[in-house]
């Protein structure tokens, strides 16, 4: 089957996409995108989390016809490309929140929306926020760190303004 | 995973023609579970019908107080409606209890309602399971069965439902409604799941390709003053190993009007009506919501590994209504 779908703000198409196959298999094997990781499979980690018309969902557990005529936001999406990375990313690694990476697309793509909704989120709404993303390195305290990070220093530039 | 064909529906009329021209159909709401269970091989359906776009989608609010809410609204938008939130507040904390962000960001009411087990040994495909193989053998009443069931099992299937909303549903009596070829019906909620028995492999009571198109609340002032509460492994992000849902209403330190259901109990949400019967009437004390909750639980028969449940859900059940009570005198 052909897959059309818009992901970035670019739209997309993939032929001979087998039935079977994952949103997240289409982004990684077939668009060439391969920051969405894939570790569980099975809706339990969130390192495959993408925005799918707005919302962050897992990919993985997405099947490729869903994905037809619909608007996807990965972790490749989130910085522009003209001003370098986006401020999530930079507290990401400013706060050490990084180690073995593999968690940390999903959780980007997840904070990210989190502080779209939620601009100076408490640490409960964080946690929970978070919640369906697993980091198997970290102890969570430095990704917590993170996020305060970048919405503390959203919050400098919005008084900027 | 099998070779499947993949379709979207237009309606609801569309839909139902389609599951009934393709033998081994199965509709498609989010996905979270339907999905998953393709990868392991425990679900093999040849067509796929995406109902997402069929337009039941909506929430409405009766004039009279109650609910209609389309079968295809996600979890996310079913937690954050108003009119829910106001009415049924137990409704939307069930909801926000279960799974994840992005995983009720895509699920939807029909397909929560209609998720299969977690059993692990229903999930593997290389074990017996009468749920999965009717006739094979049930290896969770002898073997791993600490989350499994306490009320209302038979040794052909101890295995509980996972639904958080069904808590609250089965608390508030819920209506199914559905479309079929032969026209549209309606189930209560109640009914949805039917008991074990030697049949634990129909799990439910919709004639075959029905599809679920709604499910409705009828007004209920009692469920303005409500709450979920679920006991799980960890803080968040996990299935209830107990969970109540519960409102009530006192007047003058009467107990005037309580719903009460249990969750990860049993093979359906559990209306505790012993519970309820006992109650009603009853002061609003700590000491008659423990004789209610033993009334209910006086028919639960734990497995070996799983006795802690019948404390554990007392105590939430006391707890949650201590609670209730509490907050309506104040
Ligand atoms: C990691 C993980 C954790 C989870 N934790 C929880 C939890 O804590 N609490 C909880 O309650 N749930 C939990 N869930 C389950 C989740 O709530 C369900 O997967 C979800 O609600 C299913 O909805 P869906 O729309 O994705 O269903 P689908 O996967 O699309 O479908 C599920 C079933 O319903 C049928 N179906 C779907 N829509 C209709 C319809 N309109 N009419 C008739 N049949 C229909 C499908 O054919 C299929 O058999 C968890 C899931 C995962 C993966
Ligand atoms: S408890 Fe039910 S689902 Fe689990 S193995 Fe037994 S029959 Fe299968
Ligand atoms: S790979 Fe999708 S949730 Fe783990
Ligand atoms: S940094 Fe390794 S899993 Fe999170």
């Amino acid at each position: 089957m052909r897959v059309t779908l818009t992901v970035n703000g670019r739209r997309h198409q993939a032929d001979d996409v087998w039935e079977g196959e994952s949103l997240l298999y289409v982004l990684r094997e077939r668009l060439g995108l391969p920051g969405s990781k894939n570790a569980c499979e099975q809706g339990e980690c969130g390192s495959c989390t993408v925005r799918l018309d707005d919302v962050p969902v897992c990919s993985c557990l997405v099947a490729a016809g869903q994905a037809q005529d619909r608007d996807v936001v990965t972790v490749e999406g989130l910085a522009d490309p003209g001003t370098g990375l986006a401020p999530v990313q930079q507290a990401f690694l400013d706060a050490g929140a990084v180690q073995c990476g593999f968690c940390t697309p999903g959780l980007l793509v997840a904070t990210d929306d989190l502080l779209r909704h939620c601009p100076q989120p408490t640490d409960a709404d964080i946690r929970e926020a978070l919640s369906g993303n697993l980091c198997r390195c970290t102890g969570y305290e430095k990704i917590l760190d993170a996020v305060r990070l970048a919405a503390a220093r959203s919050g400098e530039t919005a008084g900027e303004r | 995973m099998r070779e499947f064909a993949y379709q979207r529906a237009g309606d609801v009329a569309g839909a139902v023609a389609a599951f009934a021209a393709a033998p081994g159909a199965r509709y498609l709401g989010g996905g979270t579970n339907l999905v998953d269970l393709m990868k392991s091989g425990v679900e093999s359906p040849e067509r796929l019908i995406d109902v997402r776009g069929l337009g039941l989608d909506a929430v409405e609010e009766d004039a009279d107080g109650g609910l209609r809410i389309g079968a295809t609204v996600t979890n996310s938008d079913l937690a954050a409606h108003p009119g829910v939130r106001r009415r049924y507040p137990a409704l939307a904390q069930a909801v926000l209890a279960g799974a994840s962000g992005q995983l009720r960001n895509a699920a939807t009411v029909g397909g929560n309602l209609l998720q299969r087990v977690r059993c692990g040994y229903f999930t593997d495909v290389t074990l017996p399971c009468n749920r999965r193989v009717p006739g094979s053998g049930c290896p969770a009443v002898d073997g791993e069965h600490h989350n499994h069931a306490v009320l209302g099992w038979s040794e052909h299937c101890v295995a509980v439902h996972p639904s958080d909303l069904g808590v609250a549903l089965a608390a508030f009596d819920a209506v199914v409604s559905y479309e079929t070829g032969a026209g549209p019906g309606e189930l209560a909620y109640a009914a949805l799941y039917p008991p074990v028995g030697d049949t634990p492999h129909r799990e439910t009571s919709l004639p075959p390709g029905a599809l679920i198109t709604a499910v409705s609340l009828p007004a209920a002032p009692v469920a303005a003053r409500s709450r979920y509460r679920k006991v799980r492994e960890r803080a968040s992000y996990a299935f209830a190993t107990a969970s109540v849902a519960a409102a009530l209403e006192v007047r003058d330190g009467v107990v005037h009007d309580v719903r009460l259901a249990f969750g990860a109990v049993a093979s359906r949400p559990w209306r505790a009506h012993a519970a309820e019967r006992a109650l009603t009437g009853a002061p609003a004390t700590a000491r008659a919501f423990g004789a209610a909750a033993d009334a209910e639980l006086a028919a639960a028969r734990p497995l070996p590994h799983n006795g802690y449940k019948v404390p554990l859900l007392r105590n939430l059940m006391v707890s949650v209504l201590t609670e209730l009570a509490e907050e309506a005198a104040r």
